[in-house]
């Protein structure tokens, strides 16, 4: 198993952190990961993105054109990454972002209002493990298990009481997830 | 089985050296490597190991720090990124011609001058043919993964004591911001004075006892007689590299009729491309040295006799295209040798190379090896 992934939005939505979360997961389920971000003088605001692969051998390119996943949480980064999803691959995205839903009809695409869901549960900082849950409902390549070790991992100590949240919120992802096409 | 974590090339780096035993670090902040430096502040090794670290006011006075840490015996490095290392060439010189032991790692971005803060691998001549001025080497060691940031540091420092000379982590931002699992090593401790005087006793400024004559570490010598044969001294010493360290690694090379050659993250890239060729029907290998000097001329000079072309991909203009040609000439073959290469900061994609392989040597596809060029 090899999943090569892109997460991709604006800086400050967790894009980083989420990629982390999720290679950290990945070393939990005894996998191979590599975590490569597009790094230079953005800030808060700006475009970010991360490549996350993980695999059972050795990862060879952390350069990617193409990708099993996309999770597009804008639109600048659904224009540039809609079409590097392999045909078959999976896209998920935030409605909330996107003005121009995406259009291939060769890949699953699924949408989740994560936006909307992280006022609602009264913390907008949980939008990434929104959209993280829903990522591990359409993709079940790590268990809940992992990624609850994954996020004890890479969140400091004195966050580790917020891990009930970030699960509460990543169930809630995977409870929202809206199928919009499967091929 | 050491403990493993989710960490950033240049973080390793700074976690390596603590626990590699490392005396001392001296450096100035550069993007993409600050991490490094920063990572070692945070840890404050100085309280766990006793390892200084210090922020000098410049790469010139990082570099000469080094140079007199290194005089006394003491295991240590620095680290900084292209336009940085320009700075530090002066000292580098001098600690080569002064035969001591240290790391410098640069860790590539895009040139020349202040360039870019992406990714690049334009200072392989520097790295490998010397730098600063006079005849000299660095052992030069090229990691490819987060696990090998690791590793390389302890070798670095061990290759480097075992023959008296600066050696050098050449690497870039890519691998310097990636976040990989890594097994870190376990901590070794520092040096006592005892070991010092035991190991370096014959050459370091450890404080003379009256049991010996002084040590005087130094790059002058006025007696041109005494400085060809300390330069004769010198290059005995790289020809002893060149016999005992060349290290490399081969991919899918048994069956193949082109190799790519790369190092570094490059190579990481070129693993791919080996693949999507290899589905496309072409046999495509990578050769990946991992020293870079020594270079590893034998092994091209023994695939040269088999293979159609090599493609060296680099993220350059063209350096390391130049030792490969070498080593084939050396070896008197006249296979052809060609470079593909990003530049500017720029990544090559994996598919980018295999295009690059099927146009440069589109003769040889079509009607195979041409005797004369």
């Amino acid at each position: 198993m090899t999943e090569e992934m892109i997460i991709a939005g604006f800086g400050g939505q967790g894009v980083l952190s989420m990629g982390k979360i999720l290679a950290y997961s990945g070393i939990m389920e005894d996998k191979e990961v590599t975590w490569f971000p597009s790094y230079g003088p953005e800030m808060r605001g700006g475009t970010a993105n991360v490549t996350v692969i993980i695999s059972d051998t050795r990862i060879s390119s952390p350069i990617l054109q193409q990708f099993d996943t996309a999770i597009i949480l804008n639109q600048q980064s659904m224009d540039k990454f809609e079409k590097s999803v392999k045909p078959g691959g999976t896209l998920l995205y935030d409605p909330n972002g996107v003005l121009t839903p995406p259009s291939r009809n060769d890949i699953n695409i699924y949408k989740v209002e994560g936006t909307k869901t992280a006022i609602e549960m009264g913390n907008p900082k949980v939008f990434n493990m929104i959209v993280f849950g829903s990522y591990l409902k359409v993709r079940p390549i790590l268990s809940l298990d992992n990624v609850e070790k994954g996020l004890e991992k890479s969140l400091p100590e004195r966050y580790h009481k917020l891990i009930p949240l970030n699960l509460e919120a990543i169930k809630k992802g995977q409870a929202i997830v809206e199928t919009v096409q499967e091929v | 089985m050491g403990e493993l974590k989710l960490m950033k090339g240049n973080e390793v780096l700074a976690e390596a050296a603590i626990r590699c035993g490392c005396d001392g670090y001296f450096g100035y902040p550069i993007t993409p490597q600050s991490e490094v430096m920063e990572t070692l502040m945070a840890r404050q090794p100085w309280n766990e190991t006793g390892m200084v670290v210090l922020q000098a006011e410049s790469e010139v006075a990082s570099i000469n720090m080094v140079y007199g840490g290194a005089g006394a015996g003491k295991k240590v490095m620095t680290s900084s990124s292209s336009p940085g290392i320009s700075l530090m060439a002066e000292g580098i010189s001098y600690i080569a011609g002064s035969e001591l032991p240290c790391l410098i790692v640069n860790v590539q971005r895009g040139g020349p001058g202040l360039g870019t803060i992406q990714p690049s691998q334009a200072d392989y001549f520097q790295a490998v043919k010397g730098g600063g001025h006079g005849d000299y080497k660095l052992i030069v060691l090229a990691p490819a993964s987060v696990q090998e940031m690791n590793d390389f540091v302890d070798l670095s420092f061990e290759l480097a004591f075992k023959y008296r000379n600066p050696a050098m982590i050449l690497t870039d931002g890519a691998l310097g911001q990636m976040m990989e699992k890594v097994e870190l090593a376990d901590f070794k401790p520092r040096w006592t004075d005892e070991e010092i005087e035991e190991k370096s006793g014959s050459w370091a400024t450890t404080g003379k006892p009256s049991s010996r004559k002084k040590n005087i570490v130094t790059s002058l010598e006025m007696d041109s007689n005494i400085m060809e044969a300390n330069n004769h001294r010198f290059q005995e010493k790289y020809k002893k590299m060149e016999e005992d360290e060349v290290r490399y690694e081969l991919f899918h090379c048994d069956d193949a009729d082109f190799i790519i050659v790369a190092y570094g993250s490059s190579s990481r890239i070129c693993q791919k491309s080996v693949e999507i060729a290899r589905s496309k029907g072409l046999k495509v290998g990578l050769l990946r040295p991992i020293t870079l000097f020594p270079f590893p001329n034998k092994i091209i000079a023994e695939l040269a006799r088999k293979a159609k072309g090599f493609l060296s991909v680099e993220m350059s203009s063209g350096q390391m295209v130049e030792d490969i040609k070498l080593a084939v000439y050396e070896a008197g073959r006249n296979t052809r040798v060609n470079h593909f290469g990003r530049t500017g900061g720029i990544i090559h994609t994996p598919e980018e190379v295999v295009e690059a392989l099927e146009d440069k040597f589109s003769w040889e596809l079509n009607y195979g090896v041409k005797r004369s060029y």
